[in-house]
This record gives structure tokens, C-alpha cells and sequence, in this order.
């Protein structure tokens, strides 16, 4: 038996790569405060985190494989899942599990679809060629610069603010999974676990949403 | 007789009906007239059922045998919940002033694949017996009954091992998950054994063997709605999967020597 084919054995590497996530994502959302430190604070914070490329690649790397995979894992679970019960109840009615634990793979695939298109937006300036050559007073590349371009568009300001709430959704049910599916939980911990990933997931809400809101009515600039 | 004369109850019955595996199924209404609230659920489908012999019909075939909440035979979704709509109880131990005169009652049989309907609401829960045969033994050799604590035991882990062992399979936990999974089985048969140290000695093996059989019969994945923990009429608690998952990863830097499946002592 390969562990890693069995039911549980994918639940390991949901939680593991969807782990590996949450810790990027925190990081992410903690870089992006930095902003509040206006143009200087958030294009020092860029330039730090491009001073040794190698590093830069192989964290880029891990994430583009934990992602790949976290997606695949997920998608063949649904599928399992879907075929375990052919015949669907005329009358169900479900008492403990909630929203946002009945959508995680529709929040997942819109998260997918998400993180590409803000690739495509921030990294690979795939609608805004000009923003490749953005630079401050001090020669740095100017994310600030960038950043308030693209978020002062109410369009874009609600696509982010859109994909928070669905980031929020996700980690509602997916942190205090991730302790369940490694077997972290027990009867002591369970409560505060649960209770634990839901206030996390806020935290990283909010800290996220800040960004848009603040730079869309202009408290940040 | 007039249903609500003596506090009886007049009601509407929406019952899975379905001749046999092949049969596609539907849902059929039935009239329970005169139902006393004193009766168990299982005793008022008694009831419908001799009146639609006397009619010349097929009755309503389901499963059922000890009456008193072991045997986990009674296999019912009632409006929607395994059991019915009361807490910590199997089918048989539903009463009926759980219900109201007029109300609707939809019956169905437990949905999944590894749980083919072979006639109305009765379902073969095979498979669970299947995941049993695969290791949910111990082929320590036991001799005699021991003195008592002859052999030490924790109080938590004895305790822990008595709650898991109150499963009597009934498969509410598949039923009621929204991806039919029977994780919470497999975790309560995996935990009750590994808890005490006869079982102990093969947990590595036992939790591997159990797992691949419950894959093999075509269960879902357990993605924590904890709608099993839920309706379990035994109370078994959805920490024993959190359990069983760290008992098969414990098993992954040094596999255990792999055993025929169904083998042991």
C-alpha cells in the first residue's frame, strides 16, 4: 500500500500543501502591511525580498508545486466524493457542517483562477505593460507606484475585496482542517482549534482587505 | 377511527420504494392513520404495512432486529436525518410524539454506493463487514479470562476504547456525510482495538489494512462536516478520525510488514 493513494493519505497532502499556503499567505499579507508605510515602506519591502534570486526561485517553486498539487489533490477528492453517492437524497438535511465547508472546491477553483490573474496583473504586468518600468526616487522598482494604480480602479478594488471574501471562506474550513486531517486534534483541543483556524482566517481578511479600502477612498498615498 | 381522537396521529408517508437492485425507485406516498405517540417508528411501519397486506399490496420492506438500539439493523433517513430526528438513537427508538398529526414523513434508504439498495429501505451494509474482516481483530492469543488488572490499562485510554467500541455499525456516519464516507466507523473500529494494549501490538498493521479495504469498497473522503459525529446514535465523536489519521501517518516513515488482507491468527 502507497500511502499517499489512500483516502487519508490525500487528506495528508491537502493539509500539508493548503499548510503550506496559509503560511505563504500570512507572510504575504504581513509584507503587504507595508504599504501603510507608503511608497518607501512598500518598495523597500519589494527590494528585500528580491536581494537573493536563487532563494526568491526555490520559494516560487514550492509555492507553484504545493499549489499545483493542493488543486489536483482536491479536485480528484471531489470527484471521489461525487461518485460515493450516486443516487442523491430526495430529503437531507445537514446539522453540524456549514457554507463554507460545503464550497471548498468552488472557493478553491476560484482562488485558482484568482492567484493567476493577480500574477498576471502585479508580477508579469500582463495588462499594464508601462508598470514594468515604474521606478522611485531611489532606483528601486516602484510597487507603490503600481499597486495604487491598479487599486484605484473601482473595478479592480472589488475584484480584491471579491477574492478576500473568498480567501476568508476557504481558510474558514480549511485551517482547522488541516490539524484534523494530520491527526493534531483530540478531544481537548478540538474546540479551541476550530475556533482557532476561524479567527486566523479573519485576521488574514482583514489584514488583506485593508490594502484595497485604504488606497480606493485614498487613506493611504 | 379518527387520528386525533385519542392523541393519535394522522400522517403522510413519502417512502422510498424500489423492487430490487436493478430497479430505478421512487418515492410513493402512503396514509398512516391512527398512529399512537407511544409507538416506535419501526411499530407504525408495522402498522402501514398490515394495512397494505389487508389491501392485497407488497408492504414496505426494511430492516430491523433487535428493536432496542444494538443491532444497528434499522437503516432509515427520516426527513432527511439518519434516525430520525432525535439525538443519540437508532431508528427503532424513535417515537412517534416526535411527530405532530398531519406531519409528512419522508423515508429513504441510507445513499451510497458501497451501500446498494436491494429492496425499498433495506441496504446491504456488506461492505462495512468486509472492512471488519480486513483486520478489526486482534489474533493476540488471549488464553484464559485474566485476573482483573493483571494487565495496567490508563483510565483515559480504557475509557476512550469503551466509547469507540460502542459503534454497532450501522452506518448512520456513511449516510449522513456529505461525501459518504465511513471514516468515523473505520476510526471507532481502528481506535478501540489500538487503545488497549492487545490491540495495540498490530495497530500499525490494523489501521493500513482497514484503511485499503474502506478505499476498496468505494466510500468517500471525509473533508470534516462532521455531520457523522452528528447522528451517530452511539455518540462516537469525530476525534477518533483525527486518530486514525495520525495512526496511518505514524505508519509512513517505517511501513509495517504488509498481511494478507483477511488474515491474522
Amino acid at each position: 500500500m502507497r500511502w499517499y493513494t489512500t483516502s487519508l493519505g490525500k487528506k495528508f497532502i491537502m493539509g500539508i500543501t493548503g499548510l503550506l499556503m496559509v503560511v505563504f499567505v500570512l507572510a504575504h499579507m504581513l509584507g503587504n502591511l507595508s504599504t501603510f508605510g507608503g511608497a518607501n515602506g512598500l518598495n523597500a519591502y519589494a527590494e528585500h525580498l528580491r536581494v537573493f534570486p536563487p532563494g526568491l526561485w526555490a520559494f516560487r517553486g514550492l509555492m507553484a508545486l504545493a499549489f499545483v498539487v493542493h488543486i489536483i489533490t482536491g479536485v480528484l477528492l471531489y470527484l471521489e466524493n461525487r461518485a460515493a453517492r450516486p443516487v442523491p437524497y430526495a430529503n437531507k438535511k445537514n446539522d453540524r457542517t456549514t457554507f463554507s465547508a460545503l464550497t471548498m472546491v468552488w472557493t478553491g477553483i476560484l482562488l485558482g483562477i484568482f492567484v493567476l490573474i493577480h500574477l498576471l496583473q502585479f508580477t508579469l504586468h500582463a495588462f499594464n505593460a508601462e508598470w514594468a518600468h515604474l521606478v522611485d526616487a531611489m532606483g528601486r522598482f516602484d510597487v507603490f507606484t503600481m499597486v495604487s494604480a491598479g487599486l484605484s480602479n473601482p473595478l479592480w478594488a472589488a475584484f480584491y475585496i471579491g477574492a478576500v471574501v473568498v480567501l476568508l471562506l476557504h481558510l474558514l474550513h480549511g485551517i482547522q482542517s488541516f490539524f484534523q486531517s494530520l491527526g493534531l486534534t483530540n478531544e481537548n483541543t478540538f474546540c479551541s482549534i476550530n475556533l482557532g483556524g476561524k479567527f486566523v482566517a479573519f485576521v488574514l481578511a482583514v489584514g488583506f482587505v485593508l490594502i484595497p479600502l485604504t488606497i480606493f477612498f485614498g487613506i493611504v498615498k | 377511527m379518527s387520528g386525533s381522537a385519542h392523541g393519535n396521529m394522522n400522517l403522510t408517508l413519502h417512502v422510498w420504494r424500489q423492487k430490487d437492485a436493478k430497479d430505478k425507485g421512487r418515492l410513493e406516498q402512503y396514509e398512516a392513520k391512527g398512529i399512537s405517540p407511544d409507538m416506535s417508528f419501526l411499530e407504525m411501519l408495522d402498522v402501514v404495512n398490515e394495512d397494505l397486506i389487508k389491501k392485497g399490496k407488497d408492504p414496505i420492506v426494511f430492516d430491523h432486529d433487535c428493536r432496542e438500539g444494538i443491532c444497528g439493523m434499522c437503516s432509515q433517513m427520516i426527513n432527511g436525518i439518519a434516525h430520525g430526528p432525535d439525538t443519540d438513537i437508532t431508528a427503532c427508538q424513535l417515537h412517534m410524539r416526535k411527530f405532530k398529526d398531519g406531519d409528512a414523513i419522508f423515508i429513504e434508504p441510507w445513499r451510497a454506493k458501497a451501500f446498494p439498495v436491494l429492496k425499498d429501505l433495506m441496504v446491504d451494509r456488506g461492505a462495512l463487514d468486509r472492512i471488519i474482516q480486513s483486520y478489526g481483530y486482534t489474533s493476540a492469543k488471549t488464553g484464559g479470562v485474566p485476573d482483573g488488572n493483571a494487565i495496567l490499562i490508563s483510565k483515559e485510554n480504557a475509557d476512550l476504547s469503551m466509547d469507540a467500541a460502542a459503534c454497532i455499525g450501522c452506518g448512520a456516519c456513511v449516510a449522513s456525510c456529505p461525501n459518504a464516507s465511513a471514516m468515523l466507523f473505520v476510526s471507532a473500529k481502528v481506535s478501540h482495538l489500538g487503545l488497549l494494549p492487545q490491540g495495540e501490538v498490530e495497530a500499525a498493521r490494523r489501521v493500513r489494512a482497514m484503511v485499503e479495504a474502506m478505499d476498496a469498497e468505494g466510500f468517500g473522503n471525509c473533508t470534516n462536516h462532521y455531520e457523522c459525529e452528528a447522528t451517530c446514535p452511539k455518540g462516537i465523536k469525530a476525534t477518533f478520525i483525527s486518530r486514525m489519521n495520525r495512526e496511518l501517518m505514524k505508519t509512513i516513515p517505517c511501513p509495517p510488514r504488509e498481511v494478507k488482507a483477511g488474515g491474522g491468527a
